[in-house]
């Protein structure tokens, strides 16, 4: 499929009351346009929960459902098993949960249906903190950002720990697909995404997004920051494709300075956390490179 | 009629095979272990067609009972105590967006102190979660319930889910001759699955979205209002049931010689059967003394009890638990179905943690009624039975 193939049709419709410039509605609409109307969805607690529609309004066209928080992974895993039940295998089942309902609280259920090889598209759109709860740290949240648990005090300033990768420890579980993903390379995008769709079992996608409101940043910066995330190399993009590895983009290895001041959530940090943050970037890239690139073909 | 020597686990999970449940969904838990092996192994012999996922918590168990219920196929777990609090959050999803979910709980303590004993703190709790409750005191009963449960479930005047409650050990772990039909005589009773809703792309619902106060009043009235509705289905299915297979449970409740009877006690579970030989023997000697088996729950009985309340002139409840500072669940249920009665409403909490319930527990609880009766009013409303550190 190519960038012009994408049906006119829209699966996740305007009217839904997403905050001005989030990432999260131009991933879900293109997904949906990627992967069509055979598709069930399950959503998790989360911004996209409540700007996806208030009942009796509903911004999806293809089966919708919720029912908590932490268990994406799980309930998808009934959604799946009961369609196989019905004979019906011309449908994807895709799952799409936040940083928080992944990384954190929802990682059990991840884990166990990847460990089942749940016949599940599991989308993790990542604003890398608790959004929808007023913008609270995860265990997505970069080092040094302000959030609203992680306050820039007198004394600490920011998140004291480092981004977890999620996609690594999916990628221990040797699903058939890991990827991530991120809007500013949309070609890359609608393949993986289409990849994905194309093969059965366990598949994984983080798929970074960023959300203006919480990241105090303007609001027609999703696409400049998403571009900036991997030019800096804070943000990898690679895939495994049945455990072989490939890394889609080197980064340019930008100051990491050019990222932050875009976004109010750093405004506070030090010259120290700064490079603190810098040298992060430089050994995840080291390590990437070492434990990624062993995978590759 | 088959009669086989069986455990309230295999009867529970044979229910489950018999019932053609399609997806379960289940995590272990001593003492319900013995109903995930058997279906284990029903499955894997081929005995039961059903996809069989062994999930990675209670919590996942019952998110994904709701989600493949959503999706259109008839759904079956089973728990206990610490598994049925790590689903309670889930519990309540699945009653208020109306699937006919059915789950045996094997009633064990729940922790602390870690017991795996017959308790009733791990279903009581979930009272307000919308499910319906029944407390069985049998083998054969077990099996009964399970499928007069999704009887009682599926019926689109009720869409609730049912937990089928059995004591910890006493019914789970012990052997009993259970009349063990198959799927012809089931198949009779229980009709293929029907489901009222569906996740599918012809015809796309969105279950379980965000909703504002202007509708949730509504729809906690509709759930109200069909737990009002199931007491009659209730009653219909057990009439039906009786029709088919001979064995009339009673409904909502069953009496036992209270006809004439001056004082009753109302128990739950196994404890029952003690009770009705306790009640045999002090008719014997001419007491006018009468049981009544409180079957379900939720929905509660509340009529019943007072037709009952308007012949005798003592009442006991038996407690398997404890609110804390006021009684157990069942006897703080039984005071607001009787609010305005002037006769005697005694509480007994025995068989706590699954310690054993003798007989001679259970007559003094009627020798204690009689002594109320006799008097017009109790001298303490709640009995802490044989428990060291309380004045007898
Ligand atoms: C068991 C439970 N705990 C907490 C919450 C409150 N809660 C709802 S959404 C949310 C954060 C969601 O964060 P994330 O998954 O990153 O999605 P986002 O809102 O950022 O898109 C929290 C904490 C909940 N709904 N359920
Ligand atoms: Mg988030």
């Amino acid at each position: 499929m190519n960038m012009k193939d994408l049906p006119d049709k829209e699966l996740f419709t305007s009217g839904h009351t997403a905050c001005p410039g989030c990432a999260a509605p131009i991933v879900v609409r293109n997904v949906m346009k990627i992967l069509g109307e055979k598709t069930l969805v399950y959503n998790p607690a989360c911004c996209l929960l409540v700007f996806g529609g208030t009942y009796p309004w509903v911004a999806w066209e293809v089966p919708y459902h919720h029912v908590a928080f932490e268990n994406t992974g799980a309930c998808a895993t009934g959604m799946t098993r009961a369609l196989k039940r019905m004979d019906r295998d011309d449908c994807t089942v895709l799952g799409m949960a936040g940083d928080g309902g992944t990384a954190d609280i929802g990682f059990q259920a991840l884990s166990g249906a990847a460990e089942r090889n749940e016949d599940i598209l599991y989308l993790m759109y990542d604003n890398e903190a608790y959004m929808n709860t007023g913008i609270q740290r995860s265990g997505a949240t970069p080092f040094g950002a302000w959030t609203t648990t992680t306050p820039a005090g007198k004394v600490i300033g920011g998140k004291e720990q480092f981004k977890k990768d999620v996609a690594q420890i999916m990628l221990a579980h040797a699903v058939p697909y890991v990827a991530t993903a991120n809007l500013a390379y949309p070609a890359d995008f609608l393949r993986k995404v289409e990849k994905a769709k194309n093969m059965k079992g366990f598949r994984f996608l983080q798929v970074y997004s960023p959300c203006p409101t919480g990241w105090r940043a303007d609001t027609d910066s999703a696409i400049k920051l998403s571009k900036m995330a991997v030019e800096t190399g804070l943000w990898t993009q690679w895939e495994a494709d049945h455990g072989v590895v490939k890394i889609n983009a080197k980064p340019k290895f930008t100051p990491i300075r050019d990222y932050l001041k875009l976004q109010g959530r750093f405004a506070h940090m030090t010259d120290e956390q700064i490079d603190v943050l810098q040298e992060w970037v430089k050994k995840k890239w080291e390590r990437d490179e070492k434990w990624l690139g062993a995978l590759s073909e | 009629m088959v009669k086989r020597v069986v455990t309230g686990n295999y009867a529970a999970a044979h229910g489950a095979k018999i019932s053609r449940a399609e997806f379960v969904a289940a995590y272990p838990i001593t003492p319900q272990t013995f109903i995930v092996e058997h279906i284990s192994e029903f499955v894997n012999d081929g005995e039961m067609d059903c996809d069989f996922v062994r999930m990675e918590s209670e919590h996942s168990a019952m998110s994904a009972m709701v989600s493949a219920a959503a999706t259109g196929v008839r759904t079956f777990t089973a728990t206990a105590s610490q598994g049925l609090a790590l689903m309670h959050e889930i519990l309540f999803i699945g009653a208020a967006i109306r699937l006919p979910l059915v789950m045996p709980v094997v009633n064990r303590t729940v922790a602390a102190p870690i017991g795996i004993w017959a308790e009733y703190n791990d279903t009581m709790p979930q009272r307000d979660t919308g499910w319906m409750q029944v407390y069985v005191e049998d083998n054969q009963e077990v099996l009964d319930m399970v499928l007069q449960a999704y009887r009682i479930a599926e019926n689109r005047d009720v869409l609730l889910p049912m937990m089928v409650n059995l004591d910890a050990f006493i019914l789970s772990h012990t052997v009993e001759p259970v009349d063990l039909y198959g799927y012809e005589e089931a198949d009779k009773f229980l009709p293929k699955y029907e489901p009222h809703v569906h996740l599918l792309p012809e015809d796309p619902m969105a279950i379980g979205t965000f909703t504002p106060p202007e509708y949730i009043q509504e729809l906690r009235y509709q759930t109200d209002a069909a737990m009002e509705a199931s007491k009659k289905v209730i009653g219909e299915v057990n009439k039906e049931f009786a029709d088919l297979f001979g064995r009339d449970y009673g409904g909502l409740i069953e009496e036992y010689r209270t006809d004439d009877a001056e004082v009753v006690l109302v128990t739950l579970g196994t404890v029952t059967s003690t009770a009705r030989k306790v009640v045999d023997d002090l008719r014997e000697e001419g007491k006018a003394v009468g049981l009544v088996k409180l079957r379900f729950f939720r929905p509660y009985p509340t009529d019943e009890l007072r037709a009952i309340a308007d012949r005798v002139k003592a009442v006991g409840i038996y407690d398997r638990s404890i609110a804390f500072n006021n009684g157990g669940p069942s006897f703080i249920e039984a005071k607001s179905a009787l609010y305005g009665y002037t006769i005697p409403i005694v509480n007994f909490l025995a068989g706590i943690g699954g310690r054993d319930v003798f007989y001679s527990d259970v007559k003094l609880m009627f020798e204690t009624l009689l002594e109320a009766a006799s008097k017009g009013e109790a001298e303490k409303d709640v009995i802490w039975m044989s428990t060291r550190g309380v004045d007898a």
